[in-house]
């Protein structure tokens, strides 16, 4: 195990200055994201052009894996489909937990720096809270409109 | 070069080169380094000596308990019912049949809390604990009022971690009817100076339990001197297994008790009309016991014992006071939980650097911390952190390891802030 594979520059960048930090008002869907083992906890935002993400932010507080993580992932997602957004989930996951995965880094881009993580087990939640927290919103914006 | 003067090494209380050879576990290398175990509070590890007990009694004088006449079954019951008679000398417990085994503290509470505590409640009534309390006594509280419509009140907390005793005094009353406070807080080290509040809930009458889940393994208890009607604690705790516990209850209250689970050992004569309870203390213990749980847990008392625990409590308290020292001197780090009596549990963070990456950076120089919330999320809330970063030290850690917490400490600065 090298820390030095966990926490890449991009990584360690992500955490120190992470992008889209706040909240979106008003929001098309929200969610949070809690990890009661260590505490972090995440909402995101999204606003949706009828089946892209136009745009994205997450506020909340967390290790350098989790904040870096929904960092990274809201770079990633903008403009994105609802179906490109679930591929890349896919390999985002696979990334994460598979050691024999075959995920092509070029269709990664940034999100390949997390690809240390699963060298350290205790740490793959961290790295994927947020993206379960994008499908509970994603899934919570395609919900007939509530009055709320 | 820092300013700061390293702290001073004092002489040791015990020969504690000698007492970690009794230790298998602690001989071993993780991630390339030699292991620095400062998770004691979580669970603490275990001599040979006890490991050895357990091994002798599979190979040699397991059965059933109290059950055969054959010799094995006799052997195995000798066994049991001696490691209570350990337990009991351990914290000068007045009878055998104050003790009563359970899988451990979180057992013991919901055994009150079900046998004792509800039968006597109803709305109007009142639990009063503390804001420092492990989830272990705060839940079964929760669950005995929704079962009853009692209330539970909390004693708040200072900034130091200290229980706020005229608030306690404020809060207790005859609508109290159950006062269950931590010995020891597992999140801050706080040791509450119990006697004091207990003195003053003996005078109005009301019960008090103890959870000693963390007091136990650290200094010299005696249930007798600190007139308290229930103490509970965990054998893994203080080096004995997992699954195994003990609930000490004042023998009248436990006589008045109904039994809370119902099965084999705790009767006397089943019929379908009528089952009469066996006495105390089996009368609480359906079942086949944790019987190696047990014997396990004599060994450890013995072991703890031979050392002494007035000499570990006062080597604690020296590796407490460096450790204070040491990390003061690490930049951006803060202690939460600084009350004047504490136990050798050191919770901190470490500005800009979450304790879950800090977890992580320690493990790799070989160094095992807890971090998170402790099972105390109230406390979390009331120092306002999502989590801390926990080293808890017992007998058996050093000066040096404490050195080579710093220095793991010092890594995790430069890699993330
Ligand atoms: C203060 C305190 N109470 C209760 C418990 C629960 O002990 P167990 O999990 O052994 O039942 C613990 C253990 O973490 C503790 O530290």
């Amino acid at each position: 195990m090298d820390l030095k594979d966990l926490y890449r520059d991009v990584i360690v960048d992500h955490n120190r200055n992470p992008r889209n930090f706040g909240k979106l008002e008003p929001a098309d869907a929200h969610a949070e994201g809690h990890n009661p083992l260590c505490g972090d906890r995440l909402t995101l935002y999204v606003n949706l052009d009828g089946d892209r993400i136009r745009d994205v932010k997450f506020e909340g507080s967390g290790c350098a894996i989790s904040v870096a993580s929904a960092s990274l992932l809201t770079e990633a997602i903008k403009g994105k489909s609802r179906d490109e957004v679930k591929a890349l989930f896919d390999d985002v996951h696979a990334l994460l937990t598979r050691h024999d995965a075959a995920v092509d880094p070029a269709k990664l881009g940034k999100l390949a720096a997390l690809s240390g993580v699963r060298e350290f087990p205790a740490r793959v939640k961290c790295a994927s809270l947020c993206w379960h927290t994008l499908n509970a919103a994603l899934a919570r914006s395609s919900e007939p409109v509530s009055t709320e | 070069m820092s300013a700061v003067q390293p702290a001073r090494v004092p002489a040791p209380e015990l020969d504690v080169a000698r007492i970690r050879r009794d230790f298998p576990i602690l001989d071993q290398e993780v991630n390339g380094k030699p292991l620095v175990y400062l998770d004691n509070a979580a669970s603490s590890q275990r001599p040979r000596a006890v490991i050895d007990a357990i091994r002798e009694y599979y190979e040699k004088d397991h059965a059933n308990v109290h059950r055969g006449v054959h010799t094995l079954s006799q052997r195995a019951t000798d066994a049991y019912e001696g490691a209570r008679d350990v337990v009991r000398h351990f914290i000068n417990a007045a009878d055998t049949k104050e003790i009563i085994f359970v899988r451990g503290t979180t057992e013991a509470i919901n055994l009150v809390a079900q046998s004792f505590a509800r039968p006597r409640l109803g709305p109007g009534d009142e639990i009063l604990i503390s804001a420092l309390e492990h989830h272990a006594n705060i839940v079964p509280w929760q669950i005995v009022c929704e079962q009853t419509g009692a209330k539970l009140r909390v004693i708040p907390i200072s900034t130091t971690g200290e229980v706020d005793y005229e608030s306690f005094e404020r809060l207790i009353g005859p609508q109290t009817k159950l006062l269950a406070l931590a010995h020891v807080s597992n999140a801050l080290g706080t040791i509450v100076p119990v006697e004091r509040f207990i003195a003053r809930a003996k005078a109005l009458g009301v019960p008090v339990l103890l959870d000693g889940a963390q007091a136990v393994a650290h200094g010299p208890i005696d249930v007798r001197a600190l007139d308290c009607d229930f103490y509970c604690f965990s054998a893994h705790k203080m080096c004995g297994p997992t699954g195994i516990g003990i609930l000490y209850g004042r023998s009248e209250l436990l006589e008045a008790m109904p039994p809370w689970q119902g099965g084999g050992d705790m009767i006397l004569t089943v019929s379908f009309e009528k089952t009469t309870y066996n006495q105390l203390p089996w009368k609480f213990e359906a079942g086949t016991p944790h019987i190696a749980g047990a014997i396990g847990l004599a060994a450890a008392i013995r072991y703890l014992e031979n050392i002494g625990m007035d000499r570990i409590a006062r080597y604690e308290q020296q590796l407490l006071e460096y450790a204070t020292a040491r990390l003061a001197t690490v930049p951006g780090l803060t202690i939460v939980g600084t009350a004047a009596h504490k136990a050798a549990v050191i919770s901190f963070t470490l500005d800009g650097i979450h304790p879950h990456d800090i977890g992580t950076i320690l493990d790799t120089e070989g160094v095992a911390i807890r971090t998170g919330h402790h099972c105390a999320m109230p406390v979390m809330d009331f120092f306002k952190v999502p989590a801390t970063a926990r080293a808890s030290l017992s007998f058996y850690n050093t000066f040096e390891e404490i050195d080579r917490l710093v220095a793991a400490l010092e890594h995790a600065r430069s890699l993330l802030s």
